[in-house]
């Protein structure tokens, strides 16, 4: 096991490995930046009368937002990965998924290449695994040594 | 003089809070995750804590991007179920432990631990699923509860070891509250899951119970897991079991396990539950509950 020593941490190189792991996009503060309205906006619709009014015309909603209209557009596309690389945490984007009343699990399997049945299922046969998954370098790694043995 | 008598980790899906409200619980799918806690309910019932210290993550409900803290105590004399976009559960208000829970606050701060103190908020699953899983549906929650919310959402949340000497800190707090209180501290969220992405989905059973594993006894190597091996194994939101190492850190050098339960899944997660007790020659019934004696009363 790979073990923490916080006096030697250096900032850099622990950003550097967040953005190392294939299919992720972890809430730096970098997205936290980017995407503080997107966020702000989803907050709004824990307020019953605020989803409401954002149901009744969600364009005229967004735009009383600071929102990018690449922003908007990734929003009514419900193009979830795309409001991640936006700067969308998917813990605020889930008050758009209880707006539009789906289940949690089936929103996540939208950023994922299955459909819900099959993602569902996945579930159920004990997730998905880590193996291949760990690593983009480690695999970028493996890929090159595997070109080389050819 | 009040003490720390267990320690218990527990998920916080949000779906089991729907299940336990409509009635689910019992079915196929939930069926399996509940009972892994019927022995709990029991032994919570034979307990009868005074008061939790629930260690929880805010999934953005009493806090949004505009303040972000760290570490937060709640010293509020009670707390709504929030609202988190499908109305708020159906579920008692919190009672909180304010005179506790600032004695805490001074303590935790004289020994450098820097909270921030709130006053007002609602509680969202975080809070109010690991409270249905103990105690069932209720009309009233049996204990008050001290709020203990950690930032697990915006990087970087808080180191392992981190986490793990607040533990100690809060222990010391607890100690020196002058009230006789039984007082149980529970951590909640995990285990493996991710929500977000084309990774979504990832599950890691045997890192899980290795994880599991290492709570119990007088072993510390989990405080000193980085977090980047938390993300690459368990998942992006797998980093909530930091949550869980504030619990054991609170109980001091060595643990007995009374209860444990996995199961895979519920819904995108690995359900991980624990029941410990401090071992450290406190003098506390190290058999469990005979559960079905206790059903029987």
């Amino acid at each position: 096991m790979i073990t923490e020593d916080p006096k030697h941490q250096d900032i850099h190189e622990y950003l550097a490995e967040m953005e190392d792991i294939p299919g992720t996009r972890v809430f730096t503060a970098a997205r936290a930046r980017v995407g503080y309205h997107i966020n702000q906006f989803a907050m709004s619709l824990m307020n019953a009368e605020n989803r409401a009014k954002f149901k009744a015309d969600e364009r005229a909603y967004m735009d009383e937002w600071p929102l990018t209209e690449d922003q908007k557009q990734a929003l009514l596309a419900r193009d979830y990965n795309r409001c991640l690389d936006l700067g969308g945490n998917v813990y605020f984007l889930s008050k758009l998924f209880s707006t539009d009343g789906i289940p949690f699990a089936e929103a996540v399997s939208t950023m994922t290449d299955m459909k819900f049945p099959e993602y569902r299922e996945m579930m159920m046969q004990g997730g998905r695994s880590p193996e291949g998954v760990r690593s983009i370098k480690a695999n970028e790694a493996a890929a090159a040594a595997k070109k080389e043995d050819r | 003089m009040a003490r720390i008598t267990a320690g218990v980790a527990s998920s916080h899906v949000p779906l089991l809070g729907v299940a336990s409200d409509f009635g689910k619980d019992r079915d196929d799918y939930f069926g399996p995750i509940f009972a892994g806690y019927d022995w709990t309910r029991a032994w919570e019932e034979a307990e009868k804590p005074d008061v939790v210290i629930l260690v929880y993550n805010d999934h953005a409900s009493a806090f949004d991007m505009k303040i972000i803290p760290t570490f937060a105590i709640g010293c509020g004399e009670r707390y709504k179920s929030a609202d988190e976009g499908w109305g708020p559960r159906a579920v008692p208000d919190v009672e909180g432990h304010p005179d506790l829970a600032w004695h805490m606050a001074q303590s935790l701060v004289l020994d450098e631990f820097d909270m921030t103190i709130i006053n007002e908020m609602d509680v969202d699953h975080g809070l109010t699923v690991p409270l249905s899983m103990m105690f069932g549906k209720p009309e009233a929650w049996p204990c008050k509860v001290v709020p203990l919310a950690v930032n697990v959402v915006t990087y970087p949340p808080p180191s392992g070891n981190r986490c793990w000497a607040l533990g100690e800190a809060i222990r010391k707090a607890v100690e020196s509250f002058p009230e006789d209180l039984n007082v149980q501290i529970w951590g909640t969220g995990g285990m493996s899951h991710q929500l977000q992405g084309p990774r979504a989905g990832l599950i890691n059973k045997e890192w899980d119970n290795m994880f599991l594993d290492g709570l119990i006894g007088d072993s510390d190597h989990l405080r000193r897991i980085p977090h980047i091996e938390y993300l690459r194994e368990t998942g992006s939101e797998g980093i909530e079991m930091v949550m869980w190492l504030v619990m054991r850190g609170a109980l001091g050098k060595n643990t007995r396990m009374l209860h444990r339960h996995y199961h895979v899944p519920c819904s995108n997660t690995a359900i991980g539950h624990m029941v410990l007790r401090p071992d450290n020659g406190e003098g506390l019934d190290m058999t469990g509950r005979d559960v079905t004696a206790i059903a029987a009363e």
